[in-house]
């Protein structure tokens, strides 16, 4: 019994410990945010990696993700004669849910879990404590950019996704299935307001932030060996993904309700 | 003392629950190459990483010019790095930056020079350790031994005043062994750097240390020039020396009674 | 850097303000179309059901303006709506009548506009910006339908 409670204050005191060292992380990466001089290649570099390399996998995505949501929409829609309501349907389902939660999954799996492994590399390699050895912050050096550049990207690629999402669910419900054009994008204009595009930007903003650090911070405080990486890799997207839906569930409650 | 750079002193330090240094003092002269030998896991890296601030012992001093390293705030131990350079025994090189890149590293982080300098001052470095016709290239597409030619090079970028080299014998072949001892030596004696080396290679370090320090067991069990050393009687210091594979220092890790191991059944 | 990755960027950031950009505009209804050129005409109803502002209103089918605001009277507590007609249909009749239609089932509703005759003997004229049609007929609720139609059926 004694030893459960041991236990238990062990794990308690561990995870507290790994949180105290996620927030310093957080808060170097946020008070270094990258200069114009030093910082804007490296950040330019990192949105590079983070956000071009992520966008064929978002429009892709996008595009099924609005084409099969127009397609089940129409479905049942059209029962009631309410075909009609297609266009806000889809284009409130992608605003407000899909566009930031699953660009924030496809994030985690695509660019998060390349940050973690690429981090937990550059640790395990030595190149950190060289970079600290030589007098220069890695914190500053190669987490900020990181952090930054995920920040940037993340809401860009779900208002991407959900662009791309809705011109898909035009191709199919308009082209395809022969909802009026006009009643299409008048009833979605009439339905989707300017609140519902800055809520998703919110959440997506939101969601790009932790899942972000996550990642940077996995990455950081992974155990420098092979097996280590890969751990830290795994966890960084499984948490992420957690986190996200989670955070949804609660921004989802505070905006909407 | 003026002609000492780097001054350990009663240097305490734990691992977890193991104890790595129990009290050890060392001097390290300035200008001299000063090697510190021991068998492998004895703490020679850590002892490294103390000097370097990377680490914080449990008690003892460690002055640099002076100045108690663990003592130091964060910016004073940023400013104190500039002056110390190490040469890991990975190299570390920085994968994503081809080998010019990683040798400019340091002096576009820590200078403001126009890039048409940065250049020449690369090159020269490149010229020192004979890669410069290697600087387009990543890496990846390195040698061991160019790897570690080409973080010798990224050391000296900024002619810092004191080099750790960790092991920088380890895994090379006979010729880029030659070459770094070599590089070592007339770096030293040429930049008037000091250098400390930490090695298990006894033949290499013998040949171009001042000063040889020998650690096991927590303390420093031997020390002086290296015909000092190899006149010494001291059993430890004779295994070491002559690579005997047990003897006074165990071959083992420190371990509990093999027998209660075996039939105690609980780790 | 490369020009490459460069270029790449600048193409990635275009296309998310781009994405934004699209969707505040074509997406979301902020306003913009017929903002300057529309006139305010009111009408009051009995009932308005589930119309909403941004509420399409249409002469046989044709968008002619949008709903742009709903309130209560302060006296006889009946709602007051304001419908923006787009300029170019500025000749309705005072005889035009107002009715709230609604789009199969269970769809949007609208309202249905029934422009008039223009009638100088009568002293019929044409609807003036801010002039009240008078002529308006409820939304039919549905809820409501089914309970006269069952009462019908129960007085038999
Ligand atoms: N990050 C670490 N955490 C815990 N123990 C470590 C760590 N790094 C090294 N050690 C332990 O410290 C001892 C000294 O390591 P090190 O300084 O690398 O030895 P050397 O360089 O002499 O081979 C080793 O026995 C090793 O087990
Ligand atoms: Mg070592």
């Amino acid at each position: 019994m004694i030893k459960r409670f041991g236990q238990l204050g062990h794990t308690t005191l561990e995870l507290l410990a790994g949180l105290g060292r996620a927030l310093i992380i957080l808060l170097s990466a946020i008070t270094h945010m990258p200069n114009i001089r030093k910082g804007y290649p490296l950040f330019v570099k990192q949105v590079y990696s983070v956000g071009v390399l992520s966008l064929i996998i978002i429009i892709v995505s996008g595009l099924f993700i609005g084409m099969v949501l127009a397609l089940q929409g129409h479905g049942v829609l059209i029962d009631y004669g309410a075909e009609a309501s297609l266009g806000p349907m889809v284009a409130l389902s992608l605003l407000r849910e899909l566009g930031p939660v699953v660009t924030a999954l496809l994030f985690a799996g695509r660019a998060g879990s390349a940050l973690t492994a690429e981090i937990g590399l550059m640790k395990a390699t030595e190149q950190l404590s060289s970079m600290e050895m030589m007098a220069v912050d890695p914190l500053r050096r190669v987490i900020a950019p990181r952090f930054w550049a995920g920040l940037f990207c993340m809401p860009l690629l779900a208002a991407i996704f959900s662009m791309v999402g809705i011109f898909g669910s035009h191709l199919v419900g308009v082209v395809w299935l022969g909802v009026d054009q006009g009643t299409f994008w008048s009833v979605m204009q009439g339905d989707v307001d300017f609140a519902d595009i800055v809520n998703g930007t919110i959440k997506a903003v939101s969601f790009a932030f932790v899942v972000t650090w996550i990642a940077v911070f996995k990455g950081y405080d992974c155990v420098p060996t092979s097996e280590g990486i890969s751990r830290a890799t795994t966890s960084s997207v499984v948490q992420a993904s957690l986190v996200v839906l989670g955070l949804d569930f609660i921004l989802t409650a505070i905006m909407f309700t | 003392m003026s002609d000492t750079l780097v001054e350990i002193k009663n240097l305490t330090f734990n691992r977890e629950e193991r104890c790595i240094y129990n009290g050890i003092s060392l001097n390290i002269p300035k200008g001299k190459v000063t090697a510190i030998m021991g068998p492998s896991g004895i703490g020679k890296t850590t002892l490294l990483r103390l000097i370097g601030g990377q680490l914080k012992p449990a008690s003892g001093d460690i002055l640099f010019a002076g100045q108690n390293i663990p003592e130091l705030s964060r910016s004073a131990l940023y400013e104190i790095r500039k002056r110390i350079s190490m040469l890991f025994q990975s190299g570390a090189l920085f994968t994503d930056m081809s080998v010019f890149d990683n040798v400019a590293f340091p002096i576009r982080e820590h200078t403001k020079l126009p890039e048409n300098i940065i250049e020449k001052m690369v090159m020269m470095k490149l010229e020192v350790v004979g890669l410069r016709g290697a600087r387009h290239l990543k890496p990846s597409e390195l040698s061991g031994g160019m790897a570690r030619r080409a973080a010798l090079a990224r050391a000296i970028a900024l002619d810092p005043e004191l080099i750790l080299y960790d092991e920088p014998f380890a895994g090379q072949d006979p010729i880029s062994m030659g070459v770094i001892v070599r590089l070592i030596k007339d770096l030293n004696d040429a930049l008037g750097l000091t250098s400390v080396v930490v090695s298990h290679d006894v033949h290499e370090v013998m040949s171009i240390a001042d000063y040889i320090y020998i650690v096991a067991e927590q303390k420093i069990i031997g020390q002086g020039t290296p015909d000092e050393i190899r006149a010494q009687q001291s059993p430890l210091v004779r295994q070491f020396i002559k690579g005997e594979h047990d003897g006074p220092v165990p071959f083992h890790f420190p371990a509990k009674d093999f027998k209660d191991d075996l039939l105690g059944g609980k780790l | 850097m490369s020009k490459k990755i460069e270029i790449w960027v600048g193409f990635f950031v275009a296309l998310g303000i781009a994405a934004f950009v699209s969707l505040a505009l074509n997406v979301a209804n902020s306003g913009i179309q017929g903002g300057d050129n529309s006139y305010q005409l009111y009408a009051k109803f009995d009932n308005i059901g589930g119309l909403k502002v941004r509420s399409p209103i249409k002469v046989g089918g044709v968008v002619v303006g949008r709903i742009s605001d709903i309130r209560l009277d302060a006296e006889d507590y009946l709602p007051i709506v304001t419908l923006d007609i787009y300029e170019e249909y500025n000749q309705f009749s005072e005889a035009t009548s107002l009715s709230i239609l609604t789009a199969g089932l269970l769809g949007e509703q609208y309202i249905g506009l029934e422009p008039g005759f223009v009638d100088e003997e009568l002293g019929i004229g044409i609807l003036q910006p801010n002039d009240y049609v008078e002529d308006t007929k409820s939304a039919i609720v549905l809820e409501e339908l089914i309970g006269q139609f069952l009462f019908s059926q129960s007085e038999d």
